[in-house]
């Protein structure tokens, strides 16, 4: 994509996120869930920690290395997942997943949050994967088998 | 070295990307290939395609002339003494593959060590994990100066009478450092121990004499040297690949088939199961006749130049951490100010500019450096001055817009 568009990319709101991420950090105790995702090609690597309690996810948190992409997409993440149940929490991540791929989505039903400021994504293919690594952890966190 | 005749050759460096003419930085991970090449592999396709080594009809005559004739190219381009001791692979990874399966498993033992660099390649280091796993031998990692070299005096610390394997990248595909492989080679000798060289990042861009190296094994890729990507080569001492067993069994590869038992064919086909690489090989031999045309050592004296004025000119950037040594290959690994790699490579590329951002295959090494990921830009025969000038206004243009919204 040309250098025109790069503001797509690299709205405000991601920059922001990415300097001064949201829940970074980890859970105390020890029921929570807890999952390692890398992408193998790059390098970028989270750790995600959620407490989910009667099929609600109550707290996220997560550590990690990678672009702003990445931790800034980690980051928004763990804010919107909060308070949602795990169904909403996975057709979110659907959402996201459509949403970055470039496919009209209706984002009425469920906000995506500060998240919806990734779809610039959808021009860079070679970022699609760094943007979706937080949400496809989150997916494994709960349990769903990746496609 | 006519650099404007040469771009010429090589039609995919004649468009633009995102508005932008290619600045094609990125020869380290794949170079690009000129019409010789792309046209014999066409031609090969187009006019002699056929199974070689049995058959006795005109084409596979051809095929086999062709297959065992860019045999005879890599022979004399690296100054084996015999083709019998040139096998073709898929790439380095295959080639190193085969010596760790068939060397190591067989005349490593427990207790023996294999000794490598913190800067090798995953392809020259998982091999070996798995080989010394195996047979119950262990790693042993020489020390890296601050400025990513080694030292002579260390590797003869490291190697000993239980090192039975020292394994070394030739040219680091990240620091640029060009390893001292003919004198570790002796140590190596005077231990005992056999010494197995990746020249993935250096066949490409300088004169490889194993018999001076006077190395055991050596492993590289026709990708990077202007060949198809799919086609690679070991080199190994004929009295070493005599006493293998080969890896890969099946077709092409056997004397005699019995329902119990089987013999091998002789060196180097036992060590070329099924059907081999043939347009693959025959795309290398064009791409060493081209890259012999125009002389190794003019495409390393072009690239040392490149290599000098790019340190140069991006020291000037404030901000710039630059990895590796003073004398260093045509490569030049950095990070700027805080921004992650990826982010840097993003900028770039909507500039038209090609660099690798990532760990480059080389997770220990990152540890080493202390960075999870950098920037790369390597250079090849087709690269000029103005392109570094690009790279570095596309790096100024990076650090503005970062800096903008930081």
């Amino acid at each position: 994509m040309s250098f025109d568009n790069l503001d797509t990319l690299y709205r405000q709101v991601i920059m922001d996120h990415y300097k001064n991420p949201r829940n970074r950090g980890t859970l105390s105790g020890e029921d929570h869930l807890s999952v390692d995702m890398n992408n193998p090609t790059c390098g970028d690597r989270i750790q995600l920690q959620m407490q989910v309690e009667d099929g609600k996810v109550t707290d996220a948190k997560f550590e990690g290395e990678g672009c702003s992409i990445s931790m800034s997409s980690a980051s928004m993440m763990t804010q919107v997942i909060k308070e949602k149940t795990v169904d909403e929490a996975l057709k979110l991540s659907k959402i996201f997943s459509e949403m970055i791929q470039g496919k009209d989505v209706d984002t009425d039903e469920l906000d995506l949050g500060d998240a919806q400021a990734l779809q610039g994504v959808s021009k860079f293919p070679a970022r699609v994967k760094c943007a979706t690594l937080a949400w496809k952890a989150m997916e494994k966190g709960v349990g769903v088998e990746e496609e | 070295m006519d650099i404007q005749a040469i771009r010429k050759d090589f039609p995919i460096l004649n468009q633009e990307v995102n508005g932008h003419p290619l600045v094609y930085l990125d020869s380290a991970a794949t170079s690009q290939k000129p019409l010789p090449v792309i046209e014999k592999v066409n031609e090969y396709y187009s006019m002699h395609n056929s199974n070689v080594h049995r058959g006795v009809h005109t084409l596979g005559n051809r095929a086999t002339e062709g297959y065992e004739g860019a045999r005879e190219k890599v022979r004399n381009f690296i100054n084996a003494k015999s083709t019998k001791e040139i096998i073709f692979t898929r790439g380095t990874t295959t080639s190193i593959n085969k010596i760790a399966y068939s060397y190591a498993r067989t005349n490593l033992k427990e207790g023996d060590e294999i000794v490598l660099t913190p800067m090798e390649h995953h392809s020259n280091i998982i091999p070996w994990q798995q080989a010394a796993k195996a047979v119950g031998a262990k790693l042993q990692y020489l020390p890296l100066q601050p400025d990513g070299t080694i030292l002579l005096e260390d590797v003869e610390k490291a190697v000993n009478e239980r090192t039975k394997i020292v394994a070394m990248v030739h040219v680091s595909n990240v620091l640029g450092t060009i390893n001292p492989i003919k004198e570790v080679t002796e140590i190596a000798h005077k231990n005992g121990a056999i010494m197995v060289v990746d020249g993935a990042q250096s066949t490409p861009h300088m004169r490889i004499d194993v018999q001076d190296l006077d190395c055991d094994f050596f492993a590289f890729s026709g990708h990077k040297m202007c060949g198809p990507s799919g086609v690679g080569v070991l080199y190994g001492k004929k009295k070493l690949l005599e006493n293998m067993e080969p890896v890969e069994f099946g077709g092409e590869m056997i004397d005699f088939v019995d329902l119990h038992e089987s013999t091998w064919k002789e060196l180097p086909w036992k060590f070329e199961g099924g059907t081999p690489i043939i347009a693959g090989a025959v795309g290398l031999g064009a791409a060493i006749d081209y890259l012999e045309e125009i002389g190794l050592e003019n495409i390393n004296q072009h690239e040392k130049e490149l290599a000098a004025y790019a340190l140069e000119q991006l020291r000037t950037l404030a901000g710039i951490d630059i990895y590796g040594p003073e004398k260093r290959a045509g490569l030049v690994t950095f990070n700027l100010d805080d921004v992650h790699p990826h982010d840097v490579a993003t900028v770039l590329d909507s500039l038209g500019i090609a660099v690798r951002a990532g760990h480059h295959c080389a997770q220990p090494l990152m540890k080493w450096l202390d960075v999870t990921a950098t920037a790369r830009a390597s250079f090849y025969l087709y690269n000029t001055k103005e392109e570094i000038d690009i790279l570095v206004s596309g790096l100024q243009k990076s650090k503005e817009f970062f800096g903008d919204v930081f």
